[in-house]
């Protein structure tokens, strides 16, 4: 790798490069003192514009977990973007002092903006509700570590298919697996976008929408919750009558498959009920340790390493 | 009514009717010394109504703004009286700083002195999405 790479979408990844990502990843699982060390005197500039805890923090552990050294900000309000410098000014400084950069920004596009300003690599970590493609390579790895497989599968997603842009980025990202089917589970107020679905279309992709989960529930091989924001409906009505429907617990894992595996970006609300945290299939606290170990893996690939 | 022809010049002719003023401040023609004539609502055996826009003059013209108007003009390139060339446009595959994101979350809205891009991505329907945040250009 010979060019200065970025990552702004998932779709700037090809098929064959994702799954250099995950062998790597696991490579890190299986050998991790191979690693520990490999990114010494490296540096990762956190730029975060808006508060994260999830994807700051992982950013961090996997820079760390390699031996490099962090730097950054944890919010706008503690960097120049409170007096007014431009993204661009930012990124050019940030330039000087890292190797890699991180960043978060509430803006969309804000990462393009940034990948034209500094010979160093920019990695979107969100960019408003626009793209957030680290989640979705956690998503890939959680998938294949836990199923083996990126195709042949059966992918439920169930709540605000509308505005989640991980869902929208993992659905796209699937798409280029063979065999990969979508059970759509979401209220009407709620359902995901046209062009999402003319895009399964193209792709030749099976989909069909249920909404209850309980009807979607026996055939699904991965159960992707995401979490359904009062403020999205209309009124309070539908509000009321649907937001049960769309809160996991034991009794409607009762139909699901044995080796269903459950998901979450998090954070959780309620939608998914603590009870189940003890239940074999959920997985989200997993995925957010595959999030730290593919972020270690991206490091890695953009700055050429492996 | 009466104009002369161009004898060295521009002639940019076929432009939808009542789209001339638009392309005469996107080229910047107000900034010409030369004289530039603008002919509105004439008549056309092909559309009915057309606009032309004639400019005694050679400049440098940005194809990709008149292509992004109205990909239907056609741009006549006279000299010496005589039509040297005569250039059909298409849809440009870009855009620069030609339209505005309209999309408020879009880094754009606050990011200052940066190019608004475009890329063309469903020719047929003349769709455009800004090249940082992917929202649909709508006129309105």
């Amino acid at each position: 790798m010979s060019e200065i790479r970025n990552l702004i979408n998932i779709t700037d990844l090809s098929v064959k490069e994702i799954d250099h990502l995950i062998d790597i990843a696991n490579d890190i699982v299986e050998n991790p003192t191979e690693y520990q060390d490999i990114c010494a005197h490296k540096k990762l500039a956190t730029l975060f514009f808006e508060p994260s805890t999830r994807t700051r923090l992982s950013f961090t552990a996997a820079m760390m977990e390699l031996g490099g050294n962090v730097l950054g900000f944890a919010d706008a309000n503690s960097s120049s973007a409170k007096k007014g410098e431009s993204v661009s000014d930012t990124v050019i400084m940030a330039g000087c002092y890292a190797d890699i950069i991180a960043m978060r920004h509430p803006k969309e596009g804000a990462p393009v903006i940034a990948s034209t300003r500094t010979t160093v690599p920019i990695i979107n970590a969100g960019d408003g509700g626009h793209f957030h493609p680290t989640q979705t390579l956690t998503d890939l790895l959680t998938i294949s570590r836990k199923k083996g497989r990126l195709d042949n599968l059966v992918v439920g997603l169930c709540g605000d298919l509308k505005f989640g842009r991980t869902v929208h980025s993992l659905i796209e990202a699937m798409l280029r697996y063979e065999n990969v089917k979508f059970v759509l589970i979401s209220p009407e107020e709620l359902k995901l976008p046209d062009y999402v679905k003319e895009e399964m279309d193209n792709c030749g992709a099976e989909w069909h929408e249920y909404e209850r989960l309980e009807d979607a529930m026996p055939e699904l091989d991965i159960l992707y919750m995401t979490r359904v924001q009062k403020e999205r409906f209309f009124n309070e009505e539908d509000y009321v009558r649907l937001k049960d429907s769309y809160i996991l617990n034991l009794e409607k894992l009762e139909p699901a498959k044995k080796d269903l595996i459950i998901m979450h970006p998090l954070p959780r609300v309620n939608e998914i009920s603590v009870e189940v945290d003890s239940d074999s299939r959920a997985c989200y606290f997993y995925q957010a340790l595959c999030g730290k170990h593919i972020r270690m893996a991206l490091i890695l690939y953009l700055l050429g390493m492996k | 009514m009466n104009i002369d022809g161009v004898s060295t010049g521009i002639v940019l002719d076929h432009i939808k009717a009542g789209k001339s003023m638009q392309i005469y401040e996107l080229l910047g023609l107000d900034k010409l010394d030369c004289c530039v004539a603008i002919i509105q609502n004439a008549t056309s055996s092909k559309y009915g109504r057309k606009d032309i826009i004639k400019i005694d003059g050679k400049i440098d013209l940005d194809f990709d703004i008149l292509g992004y108007i109205d990909n239907n003009i056609t741009v006549n390139i006279v000299d010496d009286n005589r039509l040297e060339k005569k250039v059909h446009l298409d849809l440009p595959e870009t855009l620069t700083n030609v339209i505005k994101c309209k999309n408020p979350r879009c880094i754009t809205s606050t990011e200052q002195e940066i190019p608004h891009k475009f890329r063309l991505v469903d020719r047929k329907n003349k769709v455009y999405r800004c090249a940082y945040c992917d929202a649909e250009y709508t006129e309105y």
